[in-house]
């Protein structure tokens, strides 16, 4: 069952800091297994470059299981490679065929500056999640667990949302980099359950703005949901749009009272 | 250093278990513990170190109080901890189900998984706040399973006769770390958590006697730079990385809880690690890591193997009489859900009799077609769909057409560094949450308790203890960053990773690491024995030399440079290494995941030693880790009643 790959051509983003231009980088690995995943690629890759004593190629990855939201790589123009609903990091080189050219880029978005090759700031998405996609739940004062109960459709809904790995494929999908996918993930996650009903609002108003400080626009192309590992569905989208809009009206009034 | 090496084990380690019957101790603690007033906790400053469950726990429930708190992760996000990645769920003495669980059954479970070489008291206080974790959690937002009546649901685990395990779909990880990093990205917008990324701990100053501070290196620009506090928090998790092979996370490691360990800080247990029965078996030569399959497919898989080492047919077709579901065989009353260490045994000894299966006859099957059959597909993929998903994208089959593969791997260590009750390591000012620290899990740690001990240490403990240890502290000048001692720490820091950049040898860090995972696994993985250890203890030793001698790390100390932070990390891999195994040495016994060979009962059973073992082996570090001081902490059980563990 395990076939071997032969000559395949890496071309990879090398850029030594945040300043540089950057370049296109031309590798030739002559055979790998097809068992090896995309991110085992680059090690041997790595290795082989510290071995002629060349620095290593920069990229993020941790958990190698698809959950961290760690690894990104734009592989030949798509975020994540070619396969659906896979990380990076769970991509297996039985996706690409011998003699295959391979372009390996970092996210390109305005939101996410290159730190090293092909590695980005993402710190703009903890930006949003600072200025509202909590629940203001300090320990201690809890009620007990089952006394809320939560119709299961709902709970199954926001866990659909909830599974956002915060990777940022969707904005590196977007023309315009921008980021309602990962942000109207988090607001439905938090907004359709009862325990989010009291910050509602206030939620959807400040991530919005903060998101809008940051990133470009939506104008509903849909490449984000088509390029989410996780397949967030475009509908969190349209829920953050009907919250901030009733955000801007509700929070107004709140504030006349005040 | 090394003149302590002679010193006689006369320090007394003082556990601080508080007085009173077991069930009171938790409470008599907080009834008599110091208090600092709010007005006067924004005067401490408390740093945490990670941001897993444990640390972003602590580091927002400490914001909370009003303490200042400056947060450090070495990833570019606090969410992107390893927690994340536990799928199957965290357990908690709600009893939900009515079906006889308690605190007390929680607690009890938990010893006897651990093979009673846990700290009762501990153990006890872990099963208390199990029950508050749900609840903070759910008022939180994490969308846990739900009945159709919108009650929480629950499963099963192994180690367990009740359903008291909390569950999001096969991500529980994932949304408890969420929810904890929530509530920690509310601190760092409300100004109460300073947060500081892409920073790695590197040391612990000592000050005094106490813990001042901490020294990090920026990942960015390599900047070498100093931190003071009143108490620093190690949250930093567990170093199975040290296998190379390992369900971790790729930049798991031990420098941390190592680098406390150099300046002072017992290490306890490290030959309690763990090897987790259900992972994808390993490929190819390449492979990086290895990745779990949630232990919860258990409840509804069946593990077996052929009976006949030279079967050749495709598993569908070989027939019930031929196929040997050891388990079920093995251990009739907990069947597939015998706990992890006992599972994992079992598996590798037919895979080492030859009834492995997969193309490198590596691994065991785990079943799916007789729940299938009593299910019906929507049920299975209801409960398990996104697990199945996975097998399929990385082994390349349909785990509902042809049965899964698996077989053990190094999961979660047990071992760390040595706390008393209120989690302070022998470094005063020093503490140490989550699976950094060795305190709950005794030998071996069941499923499901591992979120459940971050989030108690995070939340529940820690908040208390650490105002325990603030409150005498109150309006007494503590040493700054400009203090000498920071300084030196600061140069000696500087020093180490440009030596690993001018070694200018041949070999990569990775090269390093692999073949020490290697030996690590031979020697003191799965089995372990006398010849093996001492052998290890040698080669480890050798190739550590090597090392030093010839590991190659390209580009410069200034700047991102991946290279030169594994090297770090893998020099400190070696050090733990020879630990690990000087450890699995001295105790000579078989207990949880510790398996001596030589100490087994007729039936291959773990056998302990009680009279001489019930302790935990705290070590000193004296300037080589093979001649390391070993302290003992009796081990003393006030209502359980030592017993040898059986699963049958």
């Amino acid at each position: 069952m395990t076939r071997k790959l032969t000559n395949l051509t890496l071309k990879v983003w090398r850029q030594s800091g945040p300043n540089d231009k950057g370049r296109f980088e031309t590798h030739v690995i002559e055979s790998i297994t097809d068992e090896a995943s995309f991110l085992e690629m680059l090690d041997v890759l790595n290795e082989r470059l510290i071995a002629k004593g060349e620095e290593a190629v920069v990229f993020d990855h941790d958990c190698r299981e698809g959950i961290c939201g760690t690894c990104s790589l734009m592989i030949n123009g798509q975020a994540h490679g070619p396969q659906r609903a896979t990380t990076t990091c769970q991509l297996h080189m039985r996706s690409f065929k011998s003699n295959d050219t391979i372009v390996i880029e970092p996210w390109r978005a305005g939101a996410f500056p290159i730190v090293k090759d092909l590695m980005v700031d993402r710190s703009a998405f903890d930006r949003i999640v600072e200025s509202g996609g909590f629940i203001t739940a300090p320990t201690g004062g809890a009620p007990d667990a089952n006394l809320i109960p939560v119709p299961k459709p709902v709970a199954d809904a926001a866990m659909d949302s909830a599974a956002c790995i915060g990777c940022g494929a969707c904005v590196a999908a977007c023309p315009n980099g921008a980021a309602n996918l990962f942000v109207g993930a988090k607001i439905a996650h938090l907004n359709l359950l009862p325990q989010g009903q009291a910050e509602r609002y206030k939620r959807a108003e400040a991530m919005v703005d903060t998101m809008d400080e940051h990133f470009g626009s939506c104008t509903n192309h849909g490449e984000c949901s088509a390029a989410c590992p996780k397949e967030i569905s475009l509908d969190v989208i349209a829920l953050m749009n009907k919250d901030y809009r009733s955000a801007k009206f509700k929070n107004r009034k709140e504030l006349s009272r005040n | 250093m090394t003149m302590l090496d002679n010193r006689p084990a006369a320090t007394k380690l003082n556990s601080k278990v508080p007085s009173g019957v077991l069930a009171d101790k938790w409470d008599n603690f907080k009834a008599n513990a110091k208090l600092v007033n709010p007005n006067n906790k924004r005067k401490f400053k408390v740093i945490v170190v990670g941001t897993g469950l444990a640390g972003a726990s602590a580091a927002a429930t400490l914001a909370e109080l009003g303490y200042q708190v400056d947060a450090f992760t070495f990833h570019d996000s606090p969410r992107r901890a390893h927690s994340i990645a536990a799928q199957g769920g965290i357990n908690a003495a709600k009893n939900y189900r009515g079906d006889g669980d308690s605190v007390h059954r929680l607690f009890t479970d938990t010893i006897k998984g651990g093979d009673f070489r846990s700290r009762e008291a501990n153990v006890y206080r872990l099963a208390q706040v199990s029950v508050n974790i749900i609840d903070q959690m759910v008022a939180q937002g994490v969308p846990f399973a739900r009945e159709y009546g919108g009650l929480l649901d629950n499963r099963s685990f192994g180690g367990a006769q009740v359903s008291r395990t909390f569950y999001a779909r096969g991500q529980t990880g994932q949304q408890l770390l969420l929810g904890a990093y929530q509530q920690l990205s509310r601190q760092i917008g409300l100004g109460g958590v300073r947060l500081f990324n892409r920073c790695e701990l590197v040391d612990v100053v000592i000050i005094d006697g106490r813990a001042a501070g901490i020294v990090v290196r920026d990942l960015l620009t390599g900047e070498v730079t100093s931190h003071a506090a009143h108490a620093v928090v190690l949250a930093t998790g567990g170093y199975g990385n040290v296998y190379f092979l390992s369900t971790n996370a790729m930049n798991c490691n031990v420098t941390a809880a190592w680098r406390a360990h150099r300046r002072g800080a017992y290490f306890a247990n490290p030959c309690y690690t763990q090897i987790h029965p259900t992972c994808i078996p390993q490929a190819d030569e390449t492979q990086s890591k290895l990745t779990l399959m949630s232990e919860s497919l258990r409840n509804d898989g069946r593990v077996w193997v052929p009976k006949n080492a030279d079967e050749q047919r495709p598993a569908h077709q070989i027939p019930e009489e031929d196929r040997d579901y050891y388990l079920e065989r093995l251990y009739p009353s907990y069947g597939n859900l015998a706990p992890r260490d006992i599972s994992s045994r079992a598996a590798k000894r037919l895979v080492d009799k030859g009834q492995g299966v997969g193309p490198l006859k590596n691994g065991v099957f785990l079943d799916f077609s007789a729940a299938i059959n009593r299910l019906g597909r929507n049920v299975v993929e209801e409960r398990y769909g996104n697990l199945f998903e996975m097998y399929e994208r990385i082994a390349g089959e349909n785990p509902y057409e042809v049965p899964m593969r698996i077989y053990p791997a190094t999961h979660y260590t047990m071992g760390g560094l040595w706390v008393d009750y209120e989690l302070q390591t022998t470094i005063p000012g020093l503490y140490a949450a989550g699976e950094a620290n060795f305190s709950d899990h005794g030998a071996n740690r069941l499923g499901a308790s591992a979120l459940m001990q971050g989030l108690a240490d995070g939340y529940f403990v820690l908040p208390y203890t650490i105002s325990n240890g603030l409150a005498p502290l109150l309006n007494k000048t503590l040493p700054g960053t400009d203090h000498p001692e920071f300084k030196r720490v600061e140069a000696e820091t500087r020093d180490r990773y440009r030596a690993y950049v001018n070694v200018k040898g041949t070999r990569s860090p990775d090269w390093f690491h692999r073949e020490l995972g290697k030996m690590i696994w031979d020697y003191c993985g799965m089995e372990r024995d006398r010849n093996g250890l001492e052998k290890a203890i040698s080669e480890i030793q050798a190739l550590h030399d090597e090392f030093k001698k010839d590991l190659r790390v390209t580009g410069s100390a200034e700047g991102v440079n991946q290279t030169l932070e594994k090297a770090g990390r893998v020099d400190d891999f070696f050090q733990l290494g020879m630990l690990m195994c000087k450890d699995a040495l001295a105790r000579e016994e078989s207990c949880g995941g510790h398996f001596r060979v030589e100490y087994q009962t007729e039936d291959g059973e773990a056998q302990r030693d009680d009279a001489k073992f019930c302790h935990v082996s705290a070590w000193e570090w004296t300037g080589d880790a093979a001649k390391s001081h070993m302290h003992a902490e009796a081990l003393e059980f006030e209502t359980i009643q030592l017993a040898t563990r059986s699963y049958k």
